[in-house]
């Protein structure tokens, strides 16, 4: 009985780390797909989101600060699509990714110069840290529920904007078929900067929710990307569901070697079963073999 | 002698079989032309032949020992060697240095060597030099060596490829579509190169859209049709063969693309 | 010939040059931080060959980097005295594997000898980068960059982590490595000027080697698999295979900076083995455009060198970043050859100007 309470806490809790790892894996091929670059400033989205969703904590409720936050990160997205990535588009590929890694330097630097380098993090959206829903007799903070609630729901409006309204359609074609979509006259920069703009928020959403349990800090974001990166890998690039498995599955893998293995050692495994899957399948566990990702730099 | 034997070959895609059952054989000393309609599986055939793809039944001979399962660059050592249908030269280095990486088979030294420069490696790297520009002239591009290959025009793109396969040293050239994209001048002296490479004891494999410079030079013709061999023999009883006037004229017609005219001009005007 | 020598030349002029003004100066302690510097920018020219050349993406190069010092410094800071009295131990010294010394403390210690660590660190910094880049080198694109960063992590905190590697405090009292010929690597200051030029040396002979092998044969099919890897295995190049071997030469080449850096500093930490560390050296040889050795292994000189001076304070991080993000922006060949193309476009200027006075002065 008690191991199995155990065992389902460690999931929960895989699970809760697995849709940040989600979201930001997500946001990786949102952009990926528009501009065909992963965006290592990932990570900082969500650094910033919670950040600035922190600060504006201090002046206004707790769901106008959210909001204020996802909205002000978005519009950070999309200025840094307008400034970098439509005035460089015809540099290549890996030229690109070394100036999203620069971004994220920089962001991360700025980020340690305007905050400080406190670890912050917003209240528990509701109850306090104390507080905790019983599920099959595993406890788990009700900011979990948030956590998982928020991922699902912007799971599935994702989907249906991906999938049913005009503009995300056209996203999707801009990802196909760049050219087709451009004769279709869709206008492939903004849509660049709408993916921009999604993913960014996407991020933010993320860094919000989790805030108050994984905490925010300036060089929160790095790590992220890097757990984001192999989730979106791990899953398959080009489809943003994938990304979904291949987070929880990292998230899940995460928390049960943390009861296995010391803790200095807890990523070791994730990144292990990562390289194994890779060798064994090397276009992800549902990518396609003449994807997008596997093009060469 | 038969230089290479290709024994019910066979390889799909999905659902689609693009090549089906085949066999045929090429001579020592022929030129030999594969013709067909486009979606015929040519192309797949000579993936297979030059190791891009595995055939999934059957085997292919190349002087009698079974290729089939060597990667690419063994099957370049062992003799075969190839052009694309899109020239694919490697866009970066000169034409010289294209050519010199056709010598690569026939070289030797490895990184030490050539990180440490021995003076064998030396001596190597200008044979290497000498055999290449030897190739460049042959193709008459001479003047053209140190150009930048992203420079070049389609059909000189052509000449560099040819030249490179040549500096192989191929016993078999395979050509995939040579002529396309050049202009009739360029064909004819095509025709007369590839005749000129024959007579220095290359064996040629085509496959080529181009009737009348198929049916000007090739020694012998197999023609292709969805994947499987339907006619093979000389040029001139393969132009009488009703199966094989049928597909170009009659049923041939549905399948060809508007911009195939040549495909369906199967006589020499 | 005379085309080949004149980079190299020109290279040795400038680091002789830079130790006179040092000197001169009165700031040879600067020389330290350069010869650090030279030592990190060994790592860009060996990622250079894989990612300018090869074309195949490397974030893992730190952990070469880190597999090399660690091996060497473990091996060398280890005491392998219990084990004085068995045979094998007494023939190991007569070969010199095994050395009695003191350690910090003035306590008598048997470790290995820095030649035969050094050769350890060869050795299992071949297994790693085999084993590694066998099964990653398949891999493509993002592919490849995901396994190789993977990979980097693993090695990161099982360094991080473990007791004999020192944990989060790194290894440190690594002895100086005598070289013989009155060569010794060691970070005192009387050997300074000698570590200076000893550095510069060995980093020059790497990049002559290196330019020798781009301009050769194996140079060649690198540049091939880069630019059509079905053309050139179908030319008759062994594409996985020459992968592999770039792979492992330039994590050699990491790991023999990773163990002169930390003969000369006496120790090292769990940083260097960080992704950060990994992807800076992804990103300077970038910066110095990649498929240039002579551009890269100066900017990453220079960058390195003035980081290691602390020139920018808190903002050291931010100033990289920036740096990066302009360098890539506005040349993404690296710096000097737009500056090159300058230089061409202003002399036929100036040519074209003299003309036209020559033919106004009749």
């Amino acid at each position: 009985m008690g191991s199995e309470i155990l065992i389902l806490q460690y999931l929960l809790s895989g699970i809760t780390k697995g849709s940040i790892y989600a979201m930001v894996a997500i946001g990786f091929n949102l952009i990926f797909s528009a501009t065909g670059v992963l965006n290592f400033a990932q990570g900082e989205f969500v650094m910033l989101g919670g950040m600035i969703a922190v600060t504006l904590s201090f002046y206004f409720p707790l769901p106008v600060a959210v909001a204020g936050a996802v909205v002000i990160v978005a519009c950070i997205g999309c200025l840094l699509e307008l400034l970098f990535f439509r005035p460089l588009r015809h540099h290549s590929i890996l030229h690109m990714i070394i100036i999203t890694i620069g971004l994220s330097i920089v962001i991360q630097e700025a980020a340690l110069h305007i905050w400080d380098e406190k670890v912050r993090s917003l209240p528990y959206f509701t109850g306090n840290e104390i507080s905790s829903v019983k599920i099959y007799g595993a406890a788990i903070s009700p900011q979990v529920l948030w956590v998982l609630g928020t991922i699902t729901v912007s799971v599935i409006l994702l989907h249906i904007f991906l999938r049913y309204t005009l503009q995300g359609r056209a996203m999707r074609a801009c990802s196909s078929n760049p050219e087709a979509a451009m004769l279709a006259g869709i206008n492939i920069s903004n849509m660049r900067t709408l993916a921009f703009g999604l993913s960014a928020a996407l991020g933010a959403l993320g860094g919000c929710v989790i805030s108050p349990i994984t905490m925010t800090q300036y060089e929160a974001g790095a790590p992220l990307a890097i757990k984001g990166f192999a989730a979106a890998i791990l899953g398959g690039l080009g489809n943003p569901m994938a990304a979904v498995a291949g987070g929880l599955l990292i998230g899940i893998i995460e928390a049960f070697s943390v009861s296995k293995l010391p803790a200095a050692y807890n990523d070791v495994s994730a990144f292990a079963i990562l390289l194994l899957v890779l060798f064994i399948r090397p276009h992800g566990l549902f990518g396609s073999p003449s994807g997008q990702g596997v093009r060469e730099f | 002698m038969k230089l290479l034997e290709v024994l019910n070959a066979r390889r799909s895609f999905g659902g689609l079989v693009a090549v089906d059952q085949v066999s045929f054989s090429v001579f020592s000393g022929q030129i030999k032309a594969m013709i067909g309609p486009n979606g015929a599986g040519k192309t797949t055939l000579f993936n297979i032949i030059s190791g891009l793809l595995p055939t999934e039944t059957g085997k292919i001979l190349f002087k009698g020992k079974n290729i089939h399962r060597l990667k690419p660059f063994q099957i370049a050592h062992a003799g075969i060697s190839r052009t694309f249908q899109n020239p694919s030269l490697f866009l970066k280095m000169s034409v010289l240095e294209n050519v010199m990486v056709g010598r690569h088979s026939r070289t030797r030294w490895g990184f030490i060597g050539c990180g440490l420069r021995f003076p064998g490696q030396i001596r190597e790297e200008k044979h290497i030099q000498e055999a290449a520009l030897e190739q460049i002239a042959y193709v008459g591009l001479e003047h053209l060596a140190d150009s930048p290959a992203g420079s070049l025009g389609f059909g000189q793109r052509r000449m560099v490829e040819l030249a490179r396969a040549l500096a192989t040293e191929p016993e078999l050239l395979l050509l995939d579509e040579p002529a396309s994209g050049l202009n009739p001048k360029e064909t004819e002296d095509l025709g007369l190169l590839i005749r000129k490479i024959r007579d220095t004891g290359v064996t040629i494999l085509l496959v080529e859209h181009d009737m009348s410079l198929v049916m000007d030079i090739s020694d012998d013709v197999l023609v292709l049709h969805n994947g499987s061999v339907i006619a093979e023999g000389t040029p001139s009883a393969v132009q009488d063969d009703q199966k094989v006037i049928s597909v170009y004229l009659g049923k041939g017609l549905a399948h060809a693309a508007p911009g195939e005219k040549s495909s369906m001009r199967l006589r020499r005007p | 010939m005379l085309k080949r020598l004149i980079p190299i030349v020109l290279m040795a002029a400038v680091i002789v040059a830079v130790q006179l003004l040092a000197t001169a100066l009165e700031k040879e302690y600067c020389l330290t931080q350069l010869t650090m510097a030279i030592y990190y920018s060994m790592v860009v020219m060996g990622l250079c060959l894989v990612m300018g050349y090869a074309g195949q993406v490397s974030l893992g190069h730190g952990a070469f980097f880190a597999i090399g010092g660690y091996t060497s410094a473990i091996l060398t800071t280890r005491s392998f005295l219990s084990l004085q009295d068995t045979w094998w131990a007494g023939i190991l010294k007569r070969l010199h594997v095994f050395v009695l010394r003191e350690d910090m403390f003035g306590s008598p210690i048997m470790t290995v000898s820095p030649w035969a660590a050094f050769l350890a660190a060869m050795i299992v910094t071949f297994i790693a980068a085999f084993l590694i880049g066998y099964p990653a080198l398949r891999l493509k694109g993002h592919y490849l960059a995901m396994a190789t960063l993977g990979f980097a992590m693993i090695v990161h905190k099982i360094v991080l982590g473990s007791a004999f590697a020192g944990a989060a405090d790194g290894i440190t009292g690594v002895p100086e490595w005598t070289l013989g010929a009155g060569l010794v690597i060691t970070g005192k200051s009387v050997a300074r000027v000698q570590n200076y030029y000893l550095a510069s040396g060995i980093a020059l002979v790497i990049l002559i080697l290196l330019g020798n092998l781009v301009r050769s044969r194996v140079g060649r099919a690198l540049q091939a698999i880069h630019d059509q890897e079905t053309a050139a295995n179908a030319m008759g190049i062994n594409t996985s295979a020459y992968k592999l071997q770039v792979f492992i030469v330039s994590a050699l080449i990491a790991a023999i900076a990773g163990v002169l850096l930390t003969h000369y500093t006496g120790g090292i930490g769990p940083s260097e083995s960080s992704i950060l560390k990994s992807v800076r050296y992804v990103a300077l040889a970038a910066a110095g455009g990649m498929a240039n050795l002579w551009s890269a292994s100066l900017i990453s000189t220079l960058i390195n060198y003035l980081s290691l001076r602390d020139w920018f304070g808190t903002f050291d991080n931010a100033v990289f970043g920036a740096l990066l993000i302009i360098i890539i922006s506005i040349a993404p060949d690296g710096p000097f050859k737009p500056l090159g193309l300058w230089i061409r476009r202003w002399s036929s200027l100036a040519r074209v100007r003299t003309g036209e006075k020559n033919h106004e002065t009749p």
